[in-house]
């Protein structure tokens, strides 16, 4: 394979370790103002990510970094073509994350309920934003052939965008209300379990109306049918997503986060798969598309980069699983004593 | 008003804030990490309290400094998209780099230390404070390359329009970065022992926590009088460089307006960028700008007046910037040596203690004041000597950027201001009670 598809598709799986690691850290964040009844309830919540989501987050920071090093004409037209949504997202999430430290630093309830607020905001909009965003892309962003970008911010709400929107908030609520079903216990623990119930239920019909839409409003299926091999991946992420209702029913909590996980992951790659070799398919003339080939780094570079990929990426989940081996226990109210937590 | 513009002041502020928690965190790491060591070596608890009163001050700014540093990596698409197009191979790599093998490190372990002080032994809990302080400065190694690069371009080639790597080694032993580093990554070491010796000369005129405070400043004035001897040291070697490298930053620095032999340093002065020349000039001092920069009192120095008029730096906040910095640099150093006559003496020293409490805020001055000679110094380049800052902006809506440099503002305004009054809630709560 071409050093450039490589490139290509560890952007993609950066990504989708991204979406699958911060992806519940959003979900338990948007459920939060729902499920947490009482303040020992929301800081559970709060706690079941505490010690994961900062190194959650780098993912974003090195899908980010990456792009910039891999595809650097991909990294300049995206980031100025989706301007204003970009910084609404990294506003959100600079809300929440602080939010989480400075929420128990003053024990009053308007200073906790002001903070509430950011955690939900912070965790809800990057969610539905890089959704909006993905399937935006997924479509076709209008930019010519000089990077010049033609569209504005509101013309990503469009039906599509948006559908992509709820299909990415929904997905995460899903994994954030699986985690939490690891690490919540009671009565808290029976609503997460519950929402995650119901959000099943609203999940399939909106992911199969996803892959419909996705055939009317993108061209992404033009490889599938190229390489009908490729169905296998929308087979995974399907059979995931009912593994997932599976191992929830039988309270086989880790197995359903295992499944939810593997559902976001199968979703991302059906848009990367349909994507290649385009990161960053143009709307208005699919010759200004930038793709793996025509908007990469010099061979070195990309040579470079991909041993430190290598050597360091599989370092990182080494010891990022042995974090959240360190935290897979149900929080105790021990936990919540210790004056560092949240 | 254009977007350049407004993108510059975007940018600047939001690095600028940025800075404001990033050396304090490197600095404080450090020592946190020696304070939970000689806990875990001798289990003496005063170190123990040390370590978490520290600790929560670090966590504060910790999570000010990251949260405001993932918008700077994306500013470069969004609001520097010609400059990420045109030197992307180049210093997109340091950065990814940065973040796979640094950052990564970093937030991971940030997050098992905060948590993990029930599931892991004293000790490894201790190693895990190493992990981060060790990553956090290893992240800002990553980052002054990428510095280097802009200040001193190396290891490329033009190619197919823009700028391609052609030799990695010659990017990571950019000796302009490393001069950066050795410099920058101190004055984080200098800042975190001034910051302990002011907060801990609070409690100490108080009278309060005595052990505890006491041993912490001496702690920061150790490190406070070895880092501030070596940031003069380093700082002189950055300007012989600086001279030979971007010799219109040097001229901009002291004002210096006429190619000379035995060029002077002025101690003041109010330059006139217009005028081409300073409209007061206070204390000169012959052959001391000569030296400064060469090493040799009858050298000659190229004045603002041979480079051409759109090629000069701003001068007015490179000069005064450069004057602060060195200034308080000095300053520094005397207050540490005075220090360390009364080390053994602190609580009868409470003259020197209020000055050490007030001058907490005396090496952030110092530090934004050097990126203000390092970064307006440079310019109008964006990359010294190949691209021009105006060329580099991202073809985008003026109205846009205005809106978020709005948006910016008023959020670090809030941010700022919340982080302030945590940061002065903990140092007057003080450290928990002996028996917790």
């Amino acid at each position: 394979m071409e050093l450039q598809s490589i490139w290509f598709f560890l952007w993609g799986l950066l990504w989708a370790v991204f979406f699958l690691t911060d992806g519940f850290d959003f979900g338990i964040g948007t459920i939060y103002p729902f499920a947490g009844k009482t303040d020992r309830d929301k800081r559970v919540m709060l706690n079941a990510m505490g010690p994961l989501w900062d190194g959650n987050e780098v993912w974003l920071i090195t899908a980010g970094g990456v792009t910039f090093a891999a595809f650097p004409k991909v990294y300049a037209t995206m980031f100025s073509s989706l301007y204003t949504p970009l910084m609404l997202i990294l506003f959100a999430l600079i809300f929440r994350g602080v939010s989480l430290h400075f929420r128990g630093k003053i024990d009053t309830p308007g200073w906790k309920k002001l903070w509430d607020t950011f955690i939900f905001l912070g965790s809800f909009l990057p969610a539905l934003l890089f959704g909006v965003a993905f399937a935006n892309i997924f479509a076709g962003i209008p930019f010519d052939n000089e990077g010049l970008y033609h569209g504005n911010t509101l013309k990503l709400l469009n039906p599509y965008g948006l559908l992509g929107g709820l299909l990415f908030v929904l997905l995460f609520i899903l994994h954030g209300a699986n985690w939490m079903a690891i690490k919540a216990t009671g009565d808290l623990q029976k609503r997460v379990v519950g929402i995650s119930a119901k959000t099943w239920l609203i999940l399939v019909p909106v992911a199969v109306i996803f892959l419909i839409a996705s055939y009317f409003a993108t061209d992404l299926y033009a490889n599938y049918f190229k390489y009908p091999l490729l169905f296998g991946i929308i087979l995974v992420a399907v059979g995931a997503l009912f593994a997932t209702r599976f191992f929830s029913a039988k309270q086989a909590w880790f197995k359903a986060w295992f499944a939810s996980a593997l559902t976001i992951m199968g979703c991302t790659f059906f848009g990367i798969a349909g994507l290649f070799p385009a990161l960053f398919p143009s709307s208005m003339n699919p010759d200004w598309d930038l793709t793996a080939f025509n908007a990469s780094s010099s061979p070195l570079t990309l040579k470079i980069m991909l041993g430190v990929v290598l050597v360091f990426i599989p370092i990182v989940i080494c010891y990022q699983v042995w974090a959240y081996h360190l935290f897979k226990d149900p929080i105790t109210d021990e936990d919540l004593g210790m004056d560092e937590a949240y | 008003m254009d977007p350049v513009f407004l993108s510059r002041l975007q940018f600047a502020a939001a690095t600028m804030f940025h800075f404001l928690f990033v050396p304090l965190t490197l600095g404080l790491s450090v020592l946190i990490a020696y304070m939970e060591t000689k806990y875990a070596r001798t289990g003496d608890t005063v170190y123990l309290r040390m370590t978490k009163f520290w600790g929560k001050l670090f966590l504060i700014n910790f999570s000010l400094g990251v949260v405001t540093g993932i918008t700077l990596e994306f500013q470069f698409g969004t609001n520097w998209s010609r400059y990420s197009e045109y030197v992307g191979d180049v210093f997109g790599s340091l950065l990814a780099i940065e973040a796979s093998v640094a950052f990564f490190l970093e937030s991971t372990f940030i997050g098992i230390w905060i948590f993990g002080w029930k599931k892991l032994s004293a000790k490894a809990h201790a190693g895990v404070m190493w992990l981060v302080a060790i990553a956090g400065n290893f992240s800002a190694i990553w980052i002054l390359l990428a510095n280097g690069f802009m200040q001193n371009p190396v290891g490329y080639a033009i190619q197919n329009g823009r700028a391609e790597m052609v030799d990695f080694i010659a990017l990571i032993t950019n000796k302009h970065g490393w001069l950066e580093i050795i410099h920058v990554v101190p004055s984080a070491l200098l800042l975190g022992a001034f910051f302990i010796m002011g907060v801990s000369a609070y409690h100490l005129l108080k009278k309060q926590h005595i052990e505890i405070f006491q041993r912490s400043f001496k702690i920061g004035l150790i490190v406070g009088l070895v880092t501030a001897l070596w940031l003069g040291i380093s700082g002189d070697m950055h300007g012989v460089n600086v001279s030979k490298t971007q010799p219109a930053k040097l001229a901009a620095m002291e004002a210096h307006w006429e190619t000379q032999t035995r060029a002077p340093i002025i101690m003041f002065a109010v330059p006139d960028q217009e005028q081409e020349k300073n409209l007061i000039e206070i204390g000169s001092l012959p052959g001391l700008l000569s030296f400064l920069g060469f090493h040799d009192f009858n050298a000659e120095v190229k004045g603002l007046r041979d480079f051409p008029k759109e090629e000069r730096p701003p001068v007015l906040p490179t000069f005064i910037g450069f004057r602060t910095m060195v200034g308080l640099g000095t300053l520094f150093i005397l207050l540490m040596l005075y220090g360390w006559t009364r080390r053994n003496k602190l609580m009868e020293s409470p003259m020197f203690l209020k000055i050490m409490f007030w001058s907490i805020p005396l090496p952030y001055l110092a530090i934004e004041m050097g990126w203000v000679v390092s970064e307006v110094g440079r310019q109008p380049w964006i990359v010294y000597g190949l691209m021009k800052t105006t060329a580099a902006a991202s073809p985008i809506a003026t109205s846009q950027v205005f809106i978020s440099l709005i948006g910016f503002i008023l959020v670090y305004g809030l941010l700022g201001a919340v982080g302030f009054y945590l940061i002065a809630k903990s140092i007057k709560e003080g450290p928990e009670a002996e028996t917790n």
